[in-house]
């Protein structure tokens, strides 16, 4: 019963709270208030029956009445409101039982309270004080109210344009309570509430507004766009189901920190790329010309010649990509030039060709718009001014989740606290600074020597390779064949090593450190890459004088062939010759293809191997022989390795490279590259989880994401440099691949404008690419670039101008501050000297007075 | 009274067919996500609880998810977000979605940092002053002895921490103080991130 009776009391309560705050809503909730009302007229009953509590009713009521005073006093003051507002929802939490409806508006306008507190304060003391006059007869004025509901029902048609307007307005309040609910940090219950009830009242009103005809068409309009909100929602929820890896990224980040998992959020990235790369050259090259192109063997570019048919299906041919392999759609020379292809008439060298071209623009367009992404998160975060305080109140990554992990980090924020203190201390101390200079110097002398030996190294291999080359693969052993791609790519297994050793010598601070390896890895990957193809460059020259020789012998051939049959018989059919047997040419872009495929073949091979043995074989040596060996191995000299997340991004960069470098030549390398990086990602997340310890210092991810993606762009630029350069000025080979017999490969556009295209289109071309048309359109470009960079210039110097207006206003602030606190506390010593000696003038006369009592007591 | 009971198990048993929809909908955790949380939720609950929608799980099995175990903050988080009336740190199911979504990817800076500041805020009283920003020294240097500040460098550090971020100079960062300096930083809000 006595609960009963509380609720009631609650539950008049709310109503009576209602009415006050929410009459200007009064008209919206109206309809919704007749509807309950037969409910309420239920609890009538009930609040009869608890008629008796009224005295504790009343209490309550008091209560509530000093509360919400006190949250006027303190609107400002958000902590207590919300406090508040949380007993209420307690409250109110009783109340659901009863009448949900009810606590429907109470809450509703309790996040309205929020938004608009100002303007609703007023009127609230306002009907405050009203309320008091007629506080006594509560429960009468309830019904009162109830009959004005009753009058003040309105049909939406037979409103004035001003309600309309309101109740537009109040609709549009509840939309944009509900947008902005999820950034309010309130408990879920409340929300909850919060939410329900707008939903409904958005429900219920929104369909009302408008008329007529015009009425329909907006809830029409209402449902459509709750459906495609629910749509996009799905959606949403599909596109996070759909992303890989994501359980075992996050069990990574949870073991070591973000910033290894940093990397194989890239290595995912990259994957995505590649998967895009591998369907366009997937499905408008290989599919189209091994479905609809000539079949194999029935010409001679599609044909293994005679000479190594015989070891064609080796294994070891197969491994150098030679035999079935280079004469398949796989490679460049395998593509025939005949315009069309099958019954869809696909222009074959058409489509190589834009594809080429569409992997190389896709691949900048993504990594441009990355990096814009991200320059765009971590636009502010540049200014050291609260350096204390971001490794304060920031430097705990909460995704760690292994104890391990944990030490360590608490050991490198102890370490940075203790560097920053004692930074602070004595900002400049300089222990013989000849020195660390001289070693610093004597550093990069010695980096400098490993780059140039390396790149010596590789040009002097290619070389010796073209030597053999020439000679005959067949007469050399398998290290004298592979020479290149192992050198390359021990080269770039221990030269970091050793960047990595010589980097001690100079003594700087580990995240300049880092920089610095970083910067001379990149240097030492560019160099090999681009020594290599300086070599492949001069391969390429051999090649095309070899095929001048050839080409001019097989005239000769023919001559010869053509003569032999005149000679026999002249009107016999001409001579069919198996493709085989026919001499061909040196194919200088399969060959091209041939050495990207065996380098990124090898790559990937020593990427494993060094896996498996450098971490795996490592880690259970540790493991097992630490049970009988006479030091500790686990923490001593070799212990587990780390993780080793600038090497590995650099190895991964590159190897993108050379993909986009080697694609055009070899349309299988996106494929590969997929396959090898489906791979990595598998193995690698496994050797990080079984073998690896988190590194000693964890560094956050978040600063170096665009270096990477920086590095990426510059890879992406020097790799179609060469890629360009070859398609522009080298003339295609003329007895193989899709461009063959054509000048230039880029003469396949000029060929299709002429015939695809009506003629006007071909002529309106050449005039705009008439070189006077085309300058000016440049110059214009370059103005354009100008006038943008400069803007952009000037706006950085505003924005520098402003930070440091901030920060004058800031200190001025402070200063001011300071000063009033100073003052402050002046006045407040001296009003307490002031009143020390009040109290001791006090104490004097008391004791006047104690020593007069004593007096008089004795 | 037997009414009032009657519609207690009626709400019951709407809340729990509707807000699994609601919550779904509602706080852009996609409902894998959502059901993923209910599971490792109820594992956390003894048999007998899993019937009862608002089971509570005290603080001493939340902080074992392995998630939180290495988390110096753990009490904090759970102390931060219980609704429990006793202070206990306990979780209903509600209470650990809300660590979660304010943990979450798509949580915002404002919500993040209010939290933090929560958290942070070891004695409840609504700014960091210098006790709370010793004991947070001392959550994030860890529990060995070796690893610790001494009296001198903490104070120092406390300084130079108020002397940066507390704009008002009365001895403590309140919340907007708090915010201001979290919302330059770089990288809190992609470290600031419980996953399940």
């Amino acid at each position: 019963m006595s609960t009963a009776g509380e609720q009631d009391a609650d539950l008049s309560l709310q109503e009576e709270h209602e009415s006050k705050t929410h009459r200007t809503k009064r008209r919206d909730g109206d309809r919704q208030k007749k509807k309950r009302r037969n409910e309420r007229r239920k609890g009538g009953t009930r609040a009869g029956e608890g008629e008796e509590d009224l005295q504790a009713v009343s209490e309550k009521r008091e209560r509530s009445k000093r509360k919400r005073a006190k949250s006027k006093q303190e609107t400002s003051r958000r902590e207590n409101n919300e406090e508040e507002e949380a007993q209420l929802t307690g409250v109110r939490e009783v109340d659901e039982n009863v009448d949900k409806g009810k606590k429907k508006q109470g809450s509703t306008k309790k996040g309205e309270k929020k938004e608009d507190g100002g303007k609703q304060l007023v009127k609230e003391k306002a009907r405050d004080i009203k309320k008091k006059n007629s506080e006594p007869e509560t429960s009468e004025e309830d019904d009162d109210e109830e009959e004005d509901n009753d009058k003040d029902v309105v049909r939406p048609e037979c409103l004035s344009p001003e309600e309309l307007e309101k109740l537009k307005e109040a609709v549009d309040e509840r939309k944009k309570l509900i947008q902005s609910l999820r950034g309010k940090p309130w408990p879920m219950k409340k929300k909850l509430v919060t939410l329900r009830e707008s939903q409904e009242f958005v429900e219920k009103y929104e369909g009302a507004l408008g008329k007529g005809k015009g009425r329909k068409l907006y809830a029409y309009k209402v449902l459509m766009t709750k459906k495609w909100m629910k749509f996009q929602r799905d959606f949403e929820n599909f596109k996070t189901a759909c992303i890989p890896w994501e359980m075992k990224i996050k069990e990574i980040e949870s073991h070591f920190g973000s910033s290894v998992a940093s990397y194989f959020i890239f290595l995912r990235w990259m994957y995505g790329i590649n998967m895009i790369l591998f369907g366009l050259t997937f499905g408008l090259v290989m599919v189209p010309e091994a479905l609809m192109g000539r079949p194999y063997g029935s010409m001679p570019r599609k044909t293994v010649p005679r000479a190594e048919e015989a070891s064609a299906m080796d294994f070891a041919v197969l491994w150098d990509f030679g035999g079935y392999a280079q004469y398949s759609v796989l490679f460049y020379g395998y593509y025939n030039n005949q315009r069309t292809v099958g019954w869809l008439k696909f222009r074959m060298p058409l489509s190589y060709f834009l594809v080429g071209v569409g992997t190389v623009a896709y691949s900048y367009m993504v990594v441009i718009r990355t990096m814009a992404r991200n320059a765009n998160e971590s636009g502010v975060g540049d200014d050291n001014s609260f350096n204390f305080s971001w490794k304060m109140f920031t430097s705990w990554d909460y995704l760690i989740g292994n104890a391990e992990t944990a030490d360590n980090k608490f050991a490198s924020i102890t370490t940075s606290f203790k560097e920053a203190i004692l930074e602070e201390q004595e900002s400049h101390k300089d222990d013989n600074i000849h020195l660390t200079r001289f070693l610093r110097v004597l550093a990069n002398f010695l980096v400098l020597c490993c780059l140039a030996g390396s790149g010596y190294l590789i040009y002097f291999v290619v070389r010796r390779s073209q030597k053999f080359a020439l000679d005959g693969l067949e007469n050399h052993t398998w290290w004298e064949r592979n020479e290149v791609n192992m050198v390359m790519s021990l080269l770039g297994m221990f030269c970091p090593m050793l960047f990595d050793v010589i980097s001690t010598l100079e003594n700087y601070h580990p995240r300049v450190a880092l920089q610095w390896q970083l910067g001379r890895i990149f240097a030492l990957f560019l160099g090999n890459l681009y020594t290599f193809i300086i070599a492949l460059m001069d391969e390429i020259n051999l090649k095309r004088k070899e095929e001048k020789v050839v080409k001019f012998n097989i005239t000769m051939w023919e001559a010869s062939l053509y003569n032999g049959t005149v000679l026999e018989n002249s009107t016999a059919p001409p001579v069919t010759i198996h493709p085989a047997d026919v001499p061909r040419g040196p194919c200088w872009e399969t060959m091209v293809g041939q050495e990207f495929v065996r380098l990124i073949i090898s790559d990937t091979m020593t990427t494993y191997i060094t896996l498996l043995i450098g971490d795996f074989l490592r880690a259970v040596l540790v493991r097992f022989l630490n049970y009988c060996w006479c030091w500790d191995l686990e923490a001593g000299f070799p212990s587990y390795s780390e993780f080793d997340v600038s090497g590995n991004v650099l190895g991964l960069i590159f190897n993108q490279g050379m993909i986009w470098m080697g694609s055009f030549y070899a349309p299988c390398l996106p494929a590969l590259n997929v396959i090898r990086l489906h791979v990595s990602m598998y193995l690698q997340c496994w050797a990080v989880m079984c073998c690896n310890v988190p590194q000693e210092r964890v560094f956050k991810a978040s600063g170096s994401n665009n270096f990477y993606m920086a590095m990426l762009l510059v890879i992406l630029f020097l790799s179609t440099l060469p890629a360009i350069y070859t398609i522009v000025s080298i003339p295609p080979s003329f007895d193989c691949g899709p461009f063959s017999g054509k000048n230039r490969m880029f003469d396949v556009i000029h060929e299709t404008l002429e015939s695809d295209f009506p003629p006007w289109f071909s002529k309106v071309f050449s005039y705009a690419s008439n070189p006077g048309l085309v300058l000016p359109f440049i110059l214009l470009m370059v103005l354009a670039i100008y006038y943008l960079q400069s803007t952009s210039k000037s706006y950085r110097e505003a924005n520098v101008e402003l930070k440091k207006k901030l920060q004058m206003q800031n200190e001025e602030n402070k200063r001011k501050n300071k000063r009033a606190a100073l003052k402050a506390q002046m006045d407040l010593e001296e009003a307490r000297k002031t009143a020390q000696e009040q109290q001791r003038n006090n104490n004097a006369s008391v004791q006047d007075q104690e020593g007069e009592s004593f007096d008089f007591k004795y | 009274f037997c009414g009032l009971l009657l519609t207690t198990a009626k709400y019951n048993l709407k809340l729990k067919t509707s807000t699994w929809e609601l919550r779904r909908v509602n706080f852009r955790k996609s409902r894998s996500q959502n059901i993923s949380a209910h599971k490792r939720f109820t594992e956390l609950l003894e048999k007998h609880e899993k019937e009862q929608i608002d089971a509570r799980v005290p603080i001493g099995r939340i902080i074992t998810l392995p998630e939180l175990k290495s988390n110096p903050f753990k009490e904090r988080i759970c102390q931060v977000f219980s609704t429990s009336e006793q202070k206990d740190g306990s979780l209903t199911f509600e209470d650990f979605l809300d660590l979660l979504s304010a943990f979450s990817d798509s949580a915002t800076l404002e919500i993040k940092s209010h939290y933090a500041f929560r958290i942070f805020d070891f004695d409840d009283d609504g700014t960091l002053d210098c006790a709370d920003l010793e004991k947070l020294v001392n959550c994030l240097t860890g529990e060995t002895n070796d690893a610790k500040l001494s009296s001198t460098e903490m104070k120092q550090l406390i300084s130079n921490i108020l002397e940066e971020s507390d704009i008002d100079k009365d001895g403590t960062v309140n919340l907007s103080e708090f915010q201001h300096v979290i919302s330059r930083s770089p990288d809190f809000v992609s470290s600031f991130k419980i996953v399940l």
